[in-house]
């Protein structure tokens, strides 16, 4: 949908053990205190959303994800799988489509987390109600050129720091402004979800630009 | 992200918690007419003006005595064990003093590896059980695994909540091996569920409770643990007029269940055990 087209970009990584979700943050108005912007919402204690489009859809979406997720901790006794709540998502979506005098979510998500056997999932919905599970994904603005380097970069088994850094390399490629305008944050099966510190994302810019350099030095090297 | 107060208003009517939770949101319209037909909210009321409190209603205007007064006449047992579970039950069916059947069959076979006994009503007892087979398949269906001894409990028991005081008058106990092992719970029709090791329901419960007290440990072998769920139906039909007929004995184990005892009848038994005794069951 052209909402989800135009929204900032996001991107998605599974690693051997943690999952990864990045956001591009919107260049805040000075005015604006940022840190009520939130983009990477919790869902439940090890699973967390992040999404492209209508802010306000995203919302409602996440707010009555939340309810099912406690709906069913009731029900089952168990935590819900990352892909029953995002088949629930996505079939919500669905169902707004296919109403009269509604119109669809506009919003595309980034579903991240585990399952209680401790396995790393990421799925990701779409307006039209798709859903389907991705080993590294992407929805926003950056969607093209941000596929297209995760395609040609991912490798499976990626260790923590790894998969951080790529997802900070895929986002900087797309994003103005640099480190200070990505969220990033790190889901691991036993530990609450951390988010990365500005100077940690500097830190991390930094060692990327190194290793570009050093690649394209690489590079002209063979070429010679 | 700003996140608005959450909104509460399904908190409003708790009767929606025990809905299925494959019920879809009436708003939409979806629903197909027959497959809804057998759903909890499709029935028919009581055509009285308040069906939630028609029990209590009836016994409070004296109108009809001991009408709604359901007595569970039956003996059925359950116990973990390291093997599993054993699920011992009578058969007799009696309505008062008049024995209407000795060959009722109590185990509910729900699937494969779920076990469901039924003390008190049969028809309640019975119809919800194939009811809450139903809802397992549909689970397994959808989640591509099959339902934990947890859920399908929780399930049960939210429909008895949701027709609590309206007259169902069932005790069940639902057992069977999921991935967190053996699993015992106790639902009854008020709505009530309790996880447990040990557990009897019905009129001569007490009876058997006294035998399986004694006799339990967690450590039995299969042949014990059997043996001690036979015995204990035997003593509660023994002494409770209300439990008779024949002793059915099933083992819940890791591949499922089996049906170990089919049925042997009580009479019987009596004259096995006094003989072990080297007395001649007439004292």
């Amino acid at each position: 949908m052209e909402a989800v087209r135009k929204g900032a970009s996001v991107v998605g990584v599974l690693g051997k053990s943690c999952v990864v979700l990045g956001v591009e943050k919107w260049a805040a108005a000075k005015l604006q205190d940022t840190r009520t912007v939130r983009k990477i919402a919790k869902l439940d204690s090890q699973i967390m959303v992040a999404f492209a489009g209508l802010t306000a859809d995203a919302r409602v979406l996440v707010n009555r994800a939340r309810v099912e997720c406690q709906s069913y901790r009731l029900t089952v006794e168990d935590a819900p799988t990352v892909e029953y709540i995002s088949r629930w998502i996505a079939g919500t979506q669905q169902r707004y489509t296919q109403r009269g005098g509604v119109r669809p979510f506009g919003v595309s998500s980034l579903i991240a987390g585990f399952d209680p056997d401790k396995k790393p999932q990421l799925f990701k919905t779409e307006p039209s109600g798709a859903y389907s599970s991705w080993k590294a994904a992407t929805t926003g603005k950056g969607d093209k050129s941000i596929r297209e380097y995760l395609e040609s970069a991912f490798e499976p088994d990626l260790d923590d720091g790894a998969a951080v850094k790529l997802a900070v390399r895929s986002l900087l490629d797309v994003v103005d402004g640099g480190a200070k305008n990505i969220e990033i944050v790190v889901l691991t099966a036993d530990a609450p979800a951390e988010t990365l510190s500005e100077d940690r994302l500097e830190q991390l810019a930094e060692e990327i630009e190194r290793e570009k350099e050093e690649e394209a030095k690489r590079k002209k090297d063979e070429d010679n | 992200m700003a996140v608005a107060a959450v909104d509460m208003s399904f908190m409003e009517d708790p009767s929606i918690f025990s809905k299925s939770r494959y019920h879809q949101d009436d708003e939409d319209n979806f629903n197909l007419a027959d497959l809804r037909a057998c759903e909890p909210q499709a029935f028919a009321m009581a055509p009285v003006a308040n069906p939630k409190s028609f029990c209590l209603d009836i016994k409070k205007s004296g109108e009809a005595p001991k009408l709604m007064d359901f007595m569970k006449g039956t003996t059925t047992l359950g116990f973990v064990f390291q093997g599993g579970i054993i699920i011992a039950v009578d058969s007799r069916a009696s309505m008062g003093s008049y024995i209407g059947s000795q060959t009722v069959k109590k185990v509910i076979e729900i699937n494969d590896f779920l076990l469901g006994t039924i003390a008190g009503g049969a028809a309640d007892g019975s119809f919800w059980e194939r009811h809450l087979n139903r809802l397992c398949r549909m689970h397994e269906l959808r989640e591509k695994e099959r339902i934990s001894v947890a859920a399908a409990s929780k399930l049960l028991a939210n429909i008895f909540w949701q027709y609590r005081g309206q007259g169902l008058s069932c005790g069940t106990m639902v057992a069977g091996w999921d991935k967190k092992g053996p699993s015992l719970y106790m639902v009854d029709d008020q709505g009530d569920r309790h996880k447990g090791n040990v557990f009897s329901v019905g009129s001569g419960s007490t009876f058997a409770y006294g035998v399986l007290d004694t006799g339990y440990r967690f450590d039995l072998t299969v042949d014990e643990a059997v043996e001690l769920g036979r015995r204990s139906i035997y003593h509660a039909t023994h002494r409770d007029g209300a439990s008779g007929g024949v002793a059915r004995v099933y083992h819940v184990h890791e591949k499922g269940w089996t049906k170990v005892i089919a049925g042997e009848d009580v009479n019987k038994l009596h004259y096995m055990y006094a003989a072990e005794k080297n007395l001649k069951g007439d004292e």
